[in-house]
């Protein structure tokens, strides 16, 4: 939480340069507005909230009596996060460690893809690009349950699977993760991208600019808040994915992630599921940092003051 | 001057392509295992190696293991590998996930099968004998199989007269968990026939308890602990013959026999007088989850609940499970002396996916009593029997284990397995559970069954 | 595999991947003919399409084939699948459930989004506000099913509760309710779930999109005396549009696929099922390949007007 303080006091700064983009806020802000804010606030941190409690709480108390009492009844407890922590052979870090490995290249590699198809698909002319782009966003819709098998098969054959795989199994999940993030990434930045107003890449093209520049020295930058947003949610994704990582690594526990870890908390027979409510927030603390610090890139006016000048 | 730096872009990338290359081939790999031993064991000579030594030196050699058993109880299971790991040579990897049924299907279909699998219903080994990717059990495992298990074991592990898959774990459903202190504080005694258990439960109903609490909710699984105490009745009414037609589809799923059995289990089940102890009322039976169906009898609420002898896990740590403790189990009683003591109860078994020789030692190994004593010191917080004759009960950690045990080895005792796990997956894993959950909230006897019935392929 | 390992693995992997792309910009970039323009484009958008050839569009049509075999795939068996799908008597109630999901879910998460990422954009608490609508998408799902499970929880009214929505309900002295049992507002009470993971991602995108909104057309707007909810209702939420249905059709087809809630809370019964369930069910339990490729051909094509909506929209986008 620390480092979010200066940042606090950047956003302040810039309210404080544009007043006049307050109208907005300004506009609902009427006591009901603000009440509305927090109740909805509240109605979602609630089940959240009792989670945390439960976290800390010794099983045979969450059982039998409400989170809410826990004040003063059943008592608190490290155990839940002691077991998370140290309950297993192979150390915690390294499913940290495997889950960062899996991810940034999972987030990166398909976002990257999926930004130079968008442009493509907004700006650039081909024969057939409009079919193109209505199949790829059709193919959203393909359950990752139908694709395992043939998928599978694929790599079985070329020989990227099972235990001997290359990379430990790496491989097969960057890549079966960037498949099935492109759709809805072309998608949503294609629309983000045809937002832009057209005068701007007309002019950049008049003055002599070839795809290649305008797409990496005026587009990428007025995207940042689009790839940002996304990026947040495909590191959820990925970071909180347990098929693509049984289905495609390879059945090796060195490479799994940390939702393998997760899953298997609650023990053989479900009994120990209590534990997942410590798990659940030890998993949520790393993509928590991924989002606050991806907020910066939600500023305003960026688009506004590149169509000024 | 631009071509210059492509081509130096290209070299860069040519040159991290192939570290990359470089890299990933360090894997490791060591494949296409043959079926004949060679080299000298390295457990020559050891007396605990002697049914291992015949596999000659296995030294390099990897055996995948996949199950459905995650930590911590995969421990046990690893620990006991050591004996032939260390008399082979071998090294046995080991893989558990709670998604293993949809996995092991996803893998085996995709050409990606792990060496060995520990699959929990014969229903399954049926479905992934029918792949045609399961290797038939070696002679030596046949032969452990004969000398250490039961006909009707070697049975389970079979399809269509050939043994695919040995034994290996084994669990008691026929159970009734209870509080010997609640028992003995009240004066109520273990009910010994059905009749008994029936006028116990209206004793504690009087008092104002309700008497029994159950839960069968388990997410995709809802439903399966109902099953259970329908088949544990059917056994007990009709007999171990018929219920083996019943399984087989020989007889209807909806036979008189079978309705009768089930308006049986909801003279309980489905009394409002008797459930749902420190819960709800009767439909609060099938949104409890099953692993929290027994929790009431610790704070007194609810006396008796039927659940297989695996449930000691799921008491809270602390909770004394003994004879005299805070929670205890009872056989579930027999409806009359005709078909002696009828015992329900479920177990595991060993699939091969590959005929190498290390996966036929370690399959040997495991259909051994030398490794059910073995997983039985390895489990020293009790939760695992086996059906094995070789075991010695001493051996077994817990009360309840060794109480399974003996039922297990009981020659009297007339063992059945969970039919839900041998008939057809559409049912045994489909209509069976659904139903009998309708069938808690309100459906009525005859439909549940006509539906399950009319499900069957 | 060290993690030192791992790491170096994986830079080279991406950095590999960059300098792949790199040399693609730099070899395609000096092209202005109109065969250049031609390359440069498939330079551009080639790599996705390989990528989801291989991945989803071949899966998918292999999928819409086996809906016309039996349940291993070794006979054709016509359109049989598609009439057991319409002529089970629980189907009915799973395509009502369906619906249900698909135009609840996308359409309350969405509003819920929009209105929150307005009335918190630029407050002091923003950063906080944001995060907390947020937690729900980050929290994965063995989590979020404890979570609901608790709230959900049923005890009789004599009972401790320990769910605090029955709690809340005793508190104010009404019997207790078995929110998961009781048709057809379980269904409601599952939905509600989804939409507590959802709203954080319409909240996120929207959040984005109105940050997005030119300066001087608020500005504009301001002086001509526009304020308050008319503000929000003629100037931001036309400017944010496009996003809007983005947002709308991304949770619809995220929603038609989604089973994980049902499969956790209920597996299924109390008449709570939806499509992506039973295809699930089919395909993993019953082994029964056919009838469950021919549910998946059912999702994509009630996904059709999804996908023909936003062609209308696009060309109208163009057409301006």
């Amino acid at each position: 939480m620390s480092t979010a303080i200066p940042e606090q006091k950047g956003v302040e700064a810039v309210v404080a340069q544009e007043p006049v983009t307050a109208t907005a806020k300004r506009a609902l802000s009427s006591p009901w507005a603000s009440l509305a804010a927090i109740i909805i606030a509240v109605l979602w941190t609630i089940p959240t909230f009792g989670l945390l409690v439960t976290s800390f709480r010794p099983e045979s108390a969450i059982t039998t009596s409400g989170w809410w009492t826990a004040l003063w009844n059943g008592g608190w407890t490290l155990d839940n996060y002691d077991q998370v922590l140290n309950g297993s052979d192979t150390n915690l870090g390294t499913y940290f460690v495997n889950s960062m490995v899996i991810t940034i290249p999972s987030v990166l590699i398909p976002i990257s893809i999926a930004v130079m198809a968008a442009y493509a698909f907004a700006w650039m002319k081909f024969p057939g690009r409009d079919f193109l782009f209505v199949a790829i966003f059709a193919l959203q819709i393909v359950p990752i349950q139908v694709t395992m098998i043939p998928l599978l098969k694929l790599y079985v054959n070329q020989g990227f699977a099972g235990s001997d795989a290359p990379g430990g199994g790496f491989y097969t999940i960057w890549l079966s993760h960037s498949i099935f993030a492109l759709p809805l990434a072309i998608y949503l930045l294609h629309n983000f991208m045809s937002q832009i107003p057209g005068e701007l890449i007309e002019s950049a093209r008049v003055d002599g600019a070839a795809h290649v520049q305008i797409f990496t020295r005026i587009m990428l930058p007025l995207m940042a808040p689009a790839i940002a947003a996304f990026g947040i949610f495909q590191f959820l994704w990925v970071w909180n994915d347990l098929l693509v990582a049984l289905v495609f690594g390879g059945g090796s526990l060195e490479i799994s992630p940390l939702t393998v870890r997760l899953a298997e908390l609650s023990g053989t027979r479900g009994n120990d599921w209590f534990l997942l409510s410590a798990g659940a927030f030890v998993s949520l603390v790393i993509p928590l940092i991924v989002f606050l610090s991806l907020q910066r890139y939600f500023v305003r006016g960026l688009l506004a003051g590149s169509v000024k000048g | 001057m631009r071509s210059r730096k492509t081509r130096r872009g290209m070299a860069v990338a040519a040159a991290l392509v192939s570290a990359g290359l470089v890299l990933a081939g360090c894997g490791g790999s060591d494949d296409g295992g043959s079926g004949e031993a060679s080299g000298k064991s390295p457990g020559e000579g050891k007396a605990e190696c002697e049914q291992l030594t015949q596999f000659g030196d296995l030294t390099g050699k990897d055996v995948t293991v996949y199950t459905s058993i995650v930590a911590p109880e995969d421990k046990p299971h690893i620990d006991s590998w050591k004996v032939f790991e260390d008399c082979t040579g071998a090294d046995v990897k080991y893989e558990g996930s709670k998604e293993f049924e949809t996995q092991l299907q996803v893998r085996v279909q995709s050409g990606n099968p792990p060496d060995i699998a520990y699959v929990p219903q014969p229903g399954l080994l049926q479905t992934l004998v029918g792949t045609g990717k399961v290797v038939e059990a070696p002679d030596t495992v046949s032969a452990n199989v004969d000398k250490w298990f039961g006909e009707d074991w070697r049975s389970y592990g079979s399809v269509d007269g050939k043994l695919y898959a040995a034994p290996l774990g084994a669990n008691v459903k026929s159970f009734v968990w209870y509080s010997p202190k609640m028992f003995s504080e009240n004066g109520w005694e273990i009910p010994t026939t059905w009749d008994d258990m029936l006028a116990l439960s209206d004793t504690i109903a009087a008092t104002g308890i309700k008497p029994w609490c159950a839960g069968i909710e388990s997410g995709e699984a809802t439903g399966w602990p109902a099953t259970d105490w329908l088949e544990d009745v059917l056994l007990r009414s009709v007999g171990p013959d018929v219920y083996d037609q019943w399984v087989a589809h020989e007889i209807p799923f909806n036979d008189p026999a079978v309705v009768e059995s089930l308006d049986n289990v909801g003279a309980i089940l489905k009394n409002d007088k008797y459930v749902n102890g420190g819960i709800g009322d009767v439909s609060s039976i099938a949104t409890t989850a099953f692993q929290d169906g027994g929790l009431p009898i610790l704070d007194g609420k609810c006396a008796l609940h039927r659940q297989a002898s695996f449930y000691a896990a799921n008491w809270p740590e602390g909770t004394d499970v003994s004879e005299n403790g805070d929670v205890f189990a009872f056989y579930l009683p027999a409806m009359g002396d005709e078909f002696g003591n009828p015992v329900l109860g479920g177990g595991e078994f060993v699939a091969a996916f590959s005929d190498a020789i290390e996966v036929q030692a370690f399959q040997t190994y495991l259909s051994s009593d030398q490794w059910a004593n073995e997983k039985a010191k390895a489990t020293p917080n009790g939760g695992w029997v086996s059906a094995n004759k070789g075991l010695d009960i001493a051996n077994l950690a817990s009360p309840v284990d060794k109480l399974s045990g003996e039922i297990l080895q009981d020659p009297d005792a007339v063992f059945r397995f969970d039919g839900s796990d041998m008939m057809p997956g559409e049912v045994g894993a489909g209509s069976f559970w659904k139903e009998m959950t309708n069938w808690i909230t309100g459906e009525s006897t005859q439909d549940a069954l006509d539906k399950i019935e009319s499900s069957w392929p | 595999m060290s993690t030192g390992e791992k790491f170096i693995q994986m830079v080279i992997a991406i950095a590999v991947f960059f300098a792949v792309v790199a040399v693609i910009l730099l070899l395609t970039q000096r092209l202005r003919s109109r065969r250049g323009e031609l390359v440069q484009s498939a330079a551009f958008v080639l790599p996705a399409l390989a990528l989801i050839g291989v991945g989803l569009l071949y899966p998918a049509v292999t999928t819409i084939y086996q809906s016309f075999l039996d349940r291993s795939g070794d006979a054709a068996v016509g359109f049989d699948n598609y009439k057991t799908i319409f002529t089970d008597s629980d189907q009915l109630i799973v395509l009502r459930n369906t619906a249900a999901w698909v135009i609840l879910v996308p359409i309350l998460s969405t509003v819920i989004g929009l209105v929150y990422a307005v009335l918190v954009d630029r407050s002091r608490f923003e950063k906080v506000a944001k995060a907390l609508i947020f937690l729900p998408m980050a929290i994965s799902l063995v989590g979020a099913s404890i979570i609901w499970r608790f709230v959900y929880d049923y005890h009789d009214k004599s009972q401790t509760q320990i769910g605090i929505a029955n709690a809340v309900i005793k508190g104010l002295g009404f019997d207790t309710y078995k929110f998961i049992l009781n048709d057809p507002w379980n269904t409601i009470f599952l939905i509600i779930v989804m939409i507590w993971v959802q709203a954080g991602f319409a909240m996120v995108i929207l959040s984005a999109s109105i940050k997005a909104i030119p300066d001087d057309i608020v500005e504009a707007a301001r002086l001509d005396g526009v304020g308050g909810f008319r503000m929000f209702r003629y100037i931001t939420v036309p400017s944010i549009r496009p996003s809007l249905i983005v947002v709308l059709t991304t949770i619809s087809i995220t929603t038609l696929k989604a089973f994980d809630i049902v499969r956790t809370m209920t597996g299924g019964n109390f008449d709570t099922s939806v499509l992506a369930y039973q295809f699930y069910r089919e395909y993993f339990v019953s082994a029964n390949q056919g009838l469950a490729t021919a549910i998946a051909t059912l999702i994509f094509v009630l996904v059709m007007p999804i996908v023909i909506y936003n062609v209308r929209q696009m060309r109208k986008l163009e057409a301006r």
